[in-house]
């Protein structure tokens, strides 16, 4: 084989990863800044006034992002899961493990911040409808994930049945992307699509600026969660004893 | 530019409460979430480094 050839399975080892991954978390920070900063000076300076809900509008460039991000990083994380329950690779399973606690803060903050958006525009914090509630679901999907994950002993045994329950409970991703379609909900339908969208071009930018800089947040803590899941799975091993953090 | 002055930028036309309550959280909770990974992370480090450190101490007295 061609030395010049990158071997991508090399970094399928926490071995190699463990470094590597310390080398890219800096970088994501950085875009995170970035991006972070050019999205609220959208949102709260470049963007209009909403015509019909005044200043109180300006909600949706945090709310969007985060409810967005806690269903790609659900899916991100049962990806990770099936492909550690099939392939037996255990940095996969890890990734699961990462992603998890991030992913409920998402949907965590999807509810809050939708709670903090109804109450003035719909007179309510809460409301039993299907994309609330499935989005409410989501959020103990994940809890529900990490808490069987903690309640194993055994690691591998774990991530075997936490994987299990992830990809079980993907089937809710599709279900609340579509509920607004599906049922009839108080909540409103999507604010972008393809062919036709609803906002000006501004308060669209400051919401997808706003989701690059949570996508790069998402990296750059589920790289850090999973280089400290790494030192703690694989404490016994040779490698991480000859870590010079360690053998200091 | 859409605002006038400071206060009027806080006050968020009426809804100062809900704006800065959603992005106030937020603000809180991606500042915690790397702290406490950090602490985590320096944790098990520290673990190692004293289990090392017996270790070592182990073969020295043999």
């Amino acid at each position: 084989m061609s030395n010049r050839l990158i071997n991508w399975f090399r970094f399928s080892s926490p071995h190699n990863f463990y470094p590597l991954a310390g080398k890219m978390i800096p970088v994501f920070w950085m875009l995170t800044a970035l991006f972070g900063v050019a999205g609220l000076w959208m949102g709260f300076f470049v963007a209009p006034t909403d015509a019909q809900q005044g200043e109180g509008y300006r909600i949706i460039f945090i709310h969007v992002p985060a409810s967005w991000m806690s269903m790609v990083i659900y899916m991100a994380m049962a990806a990770w899961a099936a492909v550690g329950l099939s392939l037996n690779a255990r940095l996969s399973s890890m990734m699961a493990q990462a992603l998890a606690p991030t992913g409920a803060l998402m949907a965590f903050l999807s509810l809050w911040t939708g709670a903090f958006w109804g109450k003035p525009m719909w007179g309510t914090w809460w409301v039993w409808d299907a994309r609330i509630t499935s989005e409410l679901i989501l959020f103990f999907l994940y809890l529900g994930f990490m808490a069987l994950q903690a309640s194993i002993d055994d690691p591998r045994r774990a991530d075997k049945a936490g994987a299990v329950l992830a990809l079980v409970g993907a089937v809710n991703v599709p279900i609340i992307y579509y509920s607004v379609v599906w049922w009839n909900t108080l909540h409103q339908g999507s604010s972008i699509n393809l062919t036709k969208s609803s906002m000006a071009v501004t308060m669209m930018w400051g919401m997808l600026l706003m989701a690059l800089c949570l996508w790069m947040y998402s990296i750059a803590v589920a790289l850090t969660r999973v280089r400290a899941i790494i030192l703690e799975r694989e404490a016994h091993t040779d490698w991480v004893k000859q870590l010079k953090e360690i053998k200091a | 530019m859409i605002w006038n002055s400071a206060s009027d930028f806080f006050a968020m036309g009426g809804y100062g409460l809900y704006v800065w309550g959603s992005f106030g959280i937020c603000a809180v909770a991606f500042l915690a979430e790397p702290l406490l990974i950090r602490m985590r992370h320096r944790e098990i480090v520290r673990t190692l480094r004293r289990q090392a450190a017996a270790e070592k101490l182990e073969l020295e007295n043999k």
